[in-house]
C-alpha cells in the first residue's frame, strides 16, 4: 500500500531551540540535539524520522522559518 | 522503506522568499517571527511584493524592516497609523499596513490608532498583544492582566493601584470607520493558519478600499513572562484567552 512519508531539513544555524515545533509535532518526530550550534543553542532534529508524515506543522509554527518540509508518496 | 527524495516537486513548505536570510534578533520562540512569516507569505500570495509599504513601530519589532523584504517606514513611537494614513492617501494603489505591539498601538499611540480607525483609513494594523512591554524589560502594559506579575507590578497588577486592562480591538469595533476587526493567535499550527487567513482577508479588504482593518494577534513574551516558549503558550491559553477571546469581532461585508 502506498504511504505518505515526509522529512524535514532544519537550518541548524538559524534555529534557536525554542521547542515549539517539538510541542506541535503530532507524531513525536522531533527533539532537541545534544550538540549546540554557533549561537550556543541546541537545535531541533528528527529523532524518529520514520514517523514523519510531512504535515508541516513544525514548519508552520517555527518563528525563525528554519524548517523546510518535503513529502512523497512511497509505493 | 525508501527515503523521501529532497527535490523541488516534493517540497511542501519552505521559508518564504520575502523573509530575508538575516537572523532575527527576537528571543527564542517569540511570536513576532511567526507573524512576520505570515505577512511575507500573504504578500507573496497576493503578488504585492513591489506594492507594499509597511510601517514599523517602536518596540521589539522596530527592526522588522530588516526581516521582510518590502518597503518600510519606521514611525515615531505610537504614530505608525498616522504615518500609514498619509502613505495610503499618497499611494492609494499600494498595500499599506502597520505592525505594532501593545505598547505602541494601545498605550502611547492610542489617540492616533483610534482616530485612524474612526476616519476609516484603508490601512491594516497588525497588533501584537502580549500584555507586557517586552523590549524595555517586561514592565506593565495597559493590556497586562489583573494579577499578572511584571517588573513594575511585582505583586501582580492591582486594579486599585494600576487600573484595569482594556481591549482596544473591542473599542475600535464601535467605530463606523473600522470594518474588519479580528483577534487571532499563533500558538498552534491550526491557529497560525487561521491567523494567516485573517491577515490575507484584511490585506485584500484594504486593497478593495473597504475601510480600516485591525488584526490583533494575542502572543507570548517568554522573556517578559519568565517562562519557556512552550510553557508561555500554555499560560496564554489558560490566562490570556479568557480575557482576550479569539475570533472575529466585527466584519462589515
Amino acid at each position: 500500500m502506498a504511504k505518505i512519508k515526509g522529512t524535514i531539513i532544519v537550518d541548524a544555524e538559524r534555529c534557536k531551540g525554542c521547542s515549539v515545533c517539538i510541542a506541535s509535532c503530532p507524531c513525536q518526530v522531533l527533539a532537541l540535539s545534544s550538540e549546540v550550534n554557533g549561537k550556543g543553542y541546541s537545535f531541533a532534529q528528527m529523532i524518529n524520522p520514520e514517523a514523519c508524515t510531512g504535515c508541516a506543522s513544525c514548519a508552520v509554527i517555527c518563528p525563525d522559518s528554519c524548517i523546510t518540509v518535503y513529502r512523497q508518496k512511497i509505493e | 522503506m525508501a527515503e523521501v527524495e529532497i527535490k523541488q516537486e516534493n517540497l511542501v513548505y519552505a521559508k518564504p522568499k520575502l523573509i530575508t536570510n538575516q537572523e532575527m534578533h527576537y528571543c527564542p520562540g517569540c511570536s513576532h517571527g511567526t507573524v512576520h512569516k505570515l505577512i511575507a507569505e500573504v504578500i507573496e500570495e497576493l503578488a504585492l511584493e513591489y506594492n507594499s509599504i509597511g510601517i514599523s513601530p517602536v518596540g521589539c519589532s522596530v527592526f522588522s524592516y530588516n526581516y521582510i523584504d518590502i518597503d518600510w517606514i519606521q514611525a515615531p513611537h505610537g504614530r505608525a497609523l498616522a504615518v500609514a494614513s498619509a502613505v495610503k492617501r499618497l499611494h492609494p494603489d499600494h498595500l499599506v499596513f502597520t505592525y505594532q505591539g501593545d505598547g505602541d498601538l494601545s498605550a502611547i499611540g492610542t489617540a492616533e490608532s483610534i482616530h485612524a480607525a474612526a476616519r476609516g483609513e484603508n490601512v491594516v494594523a497588525i497588533y501584537i498583544n502580549n500584555a507586557i512591554y517586552g523590549m524595555t524589560g517586561g514592565q506593565m502594559a495597559p493590556t497586562t492582566l489583573l494579577g499578572m506579575k511584571t517588573a513594575t507590578t511585582p505583586y501582580g497588577r492591582d486594579p486599585q493601584l494600576n487600573g484595569y486592562p482594556y481591549k482596544i480591538a473591542d473599542m475600535m469595533a464601535l467605530l463606523d470607520g473600522a470594518t474588519y476587526i479580528t483577534r487571532q493567535s499563533v500558538h498552534k499550527p491550526a491557529n497560525v493558519r487561521k491567523c494567516k487567513a485573517a491577515i490575507k482577508k484584511a490585506f485584500q479588504r484594504s486593497m478593495e478600499r473597504k475601510g480600516f482593518s485591525l488584526v490583533e494577534v494575542v502572543t507570548t513574551c517568554s522573556s517578559g513572562w519568565k517562562l519557556s516558549p512552550v510553557a508561555s503558550n500554555e499560560w496564554m491559553e489558560q490566562n490570556m484567552f479568557p480575557y482576550y477571546p479569539l475570533g472575529d469581532i466585527k466584519e462589515i461585508k
